[in-house]
């Protein structure tokens, strides 16, 4: 994933792109049959190793989706960590400082 | 610097200097290299095998035109047109119109005719690619006129008036071949490069021309 | 220090997350062109392009192939391993090949004579599969590196001026069951295609706006689309043949838009619907 990390005044912007297929499990492939579900399920943010903001999400979620948020607080030097787990236990984790 | 490496020099300079300043072909021999770089560009694929890339005389002068931008003379025109007129065949059975509900659908789909389409599969117009039609379908292109209320504006709804046979067979010839009416027109030529049905045609000019069609309302 | 009130706009992120994946179903009370164009804006933050990017420059750098080497020394037409600045200046002519070629071409000749991969495997493989993708991310990255600066393609090699001009040709050329030719939808200024506007290729600013905007991810099927695969859809919905991967017909309509786009700002990799 890509991360990007800015602050400005007392709040950073976390801009966050994930590449995953997001499979809703409700499309059908050539020959008809369910293409079986494949999507994100939990994100976890983390501020300097504390978990600062938790997602679920479902299969409405878009292929290589973009997630932006902010951080009340967060400055210049500080560590951004954001990691997802999919339904198939599949997880990656990612840092970025935050400039 | 050594010898062998003075020539090979000028050698190379010589001849960057003779590919800079090499003449330019004559148009002609442009236009044949054209034809040979497409001969060398493509491959047959599904349907779409490679007699698409033969151009029709039609096709040959209405592109030359474009591309200089030097209008075809009159005599040109009309000799497209005449050609592209004597393509056109009135409905067998003498009826035009057919439901203007599968008009719709055919105005609708585009599907067809392309690699990815089973050979023999229907085709659809492709209509609203380019025209508005019907006015609760937001989803239109401006490459073509509007045809909402086409019937209509053209007084051509009343049953048998000669106002109406006109426009009907002017309609039809038109989706059969637009070319006659418009020698280097961008509408596909629907029944003579076998795109649309004769079925599906009467379709189409159901929802233009018939009062019920929605889009006569 | 800690952090209290973390303002997630989670909801709202949620709900525009959701917006963005579904249809744009939601937009009904507004002109559908404006709501279009606003989806399009929406869009532009967080372009999944930068996934690709980010794996073409690993690409770019990593030992690969038969001969175990980068492809750091590639000449992209500015020098050998310049790539910054190279992609606006794409297609052009290379002394060593003989010929005019496009970024995607000059990727494979690279990835051939540096990395021992062979060429006409390359170009023979479909579009997002095996070499093919990863010359999809290269092309991604390199058109990346030229964001911003404006198109300047060289015609100075009499080969550069013909393939302009048989470019022009092919782009005026009717053919296919539906007698469509490049022209047809990209010749006229203010036209477009159902809902989708259609750039005019003949001239600047359309030149340059639409060949500039290729590579580009397609978020309708989450697919990263060079020029090539651009120009074969193309032909595709003109209903003519195949056109090869790296054929002489599809580098000269890449001369033909790339010159006609002189100026104009380069743009890739874009995001489109």
């Amino acid at each position: 994933m890509r991360i990007r990390a800015q602050a400005a005044g007392d709040k950073a912007t976390i801009r966050v792109l994930m590449s995953h297929e997001m499979e809703s499990g409700q499309r059908k492939d050539g020959t008809g049959k369910l293409i079986p579900a494949w999507h994100i399920q939990d994100v976890t943010a983390t501020l300097n190793g504390k978990v600062v903001m938790t997602a679920e999400w479902g299969p409405a979620v878009s292929k290589n989706p973009f997630l932006q948020f902010t951080i009340k607080g967060a400055k210049a030097g500080d560590k951004v960590g954001i990691t997802w787990k999919d339904n198939k236990g599949d997880t990656r984790s990612d840092e970025a400082t935050v400039s | 610097m050594n010898r062998k490496y003075q020539i090979a020099l000028s050698a190379v300079v010589v001849a960057l200097l003779t590919a800079c300043a090499a003449p330019m072909p004559s148009s002609a021999d442009l236009d044949k290299l054209t034809q040979d770089i497409i001969g060398r560009s493509f491959r047959a694929q599904g349907q779409a095998k490679l007699d698409r890339l033969s151009s029709d005389e039609d096709n040959l002068l209405c592109a030359e035109a474009e591309r200089t931008g030097v209008p075809l003379d009159a005599k040109v025109t009309e000799a497209i047109e005449a050609r592209n007129m004597k393509t056109i065949k009135a409905p067998a059975d003498g009826k035009y119109l057919g439901d203007f509900k599968e008009g719709e659908k055919i105005a609708q789909s585009g599907a067809g005719k392309t690699w990815i389409d089973a050979e023999g599969s229907a085709n659809g117009g492709n209509c609203y690619n380019c025209h508005q039609i019907s006015k609760e379908e937001l989803s239109y292109g401006t490459l073509g006129p509007s045809l909402y209320n086409y019937g209509k504006i053209r007084g051509a709804l009343e049953p048998n008036s000669p106002v109406t046979k006109a426009i009907t067979e002017y309609t039809w010839g038109k989706i059969q071949n637009a070319r006659a009416y418009n020698a280097c027109s961008n509408m596909p030529r629907f029944a003579h490069k076998g795109v649309l049905t004769e079925v599906q045609i009467k379709h189409v000019m159901a929802l233009l021309l018939d009062p019920a069609s929605p889009v006569n309302k | 220090m800690h952090v209290n009130a973390v303002e997630t706009r989670m909801k709202k992120l949620f709900f525009a997350l959701g917006l963005i994946g579904l249809c744009a179903a939601a937009f009904a009370q507004k002109s559908s062109t404006d709501s279009i164009a606003e989806y399009r804006a929406m869009l532009q933050d967080g372009n999944p392009a930068e996934l690709f990017e980010a794996k073409g420059e690993d690409l770019w750098k990593q030992k690969r192939g038969p001969k175990n080497a980068s492809l750091e020394k590639c000449d992209l037409g500015k020098g050998a391993g310049v790539v910054k600045g190279a992609w606006v200046e794409l297609p052009r002519y290379f002394s060593d090949t003989g010929k005019v070629q496009d970024l995607e071409s000059r990727l494979v000749t690279c990835m051939q004579e540096l990395q021992g991969f062979n060429g006409d495997e390359i170009a023979k493989t479909p579009f997002g599969k095996g070499e093919q993708s990863n010359v999809t991310a290269l092309a991604t990255w390199i058109s990346a590196e030229s964001k911003g600066m404006k198109f300047n393609l060289p015609q100075g090699h009499v080969e550069e001026r013909k393939m302009y001009e048989v470019g022009k040709r092919l782009f005026f050329m009717r053919g296919g069951s539906h007698d469509f030719a490049c022209a047809t939808c990209h010749g006229q200024d203010d036209k477009r295609i159902r809902l989708q506007d259609l750039p005019n290729l003949t001239k600047n600013p359309g030149a340059g706006n639409g060949f500039g905007a290729w590579p580009a991810y397609r978020v309708s099927n989450g697919q990263m689309w060079g020029a090539q695969l651009r120009l074969n859809d193309c032909y595709r919905q003109q209903r003519f043949p195949y056109p090869l991967f790296g054929s002489e017909a599809t580098i000269a309509l890449g001369v033909y838009m790339g010159v006609n786009g002189k100026g104009g700002e380069a743009t890739a990799p874009a995001i489109k619907r």
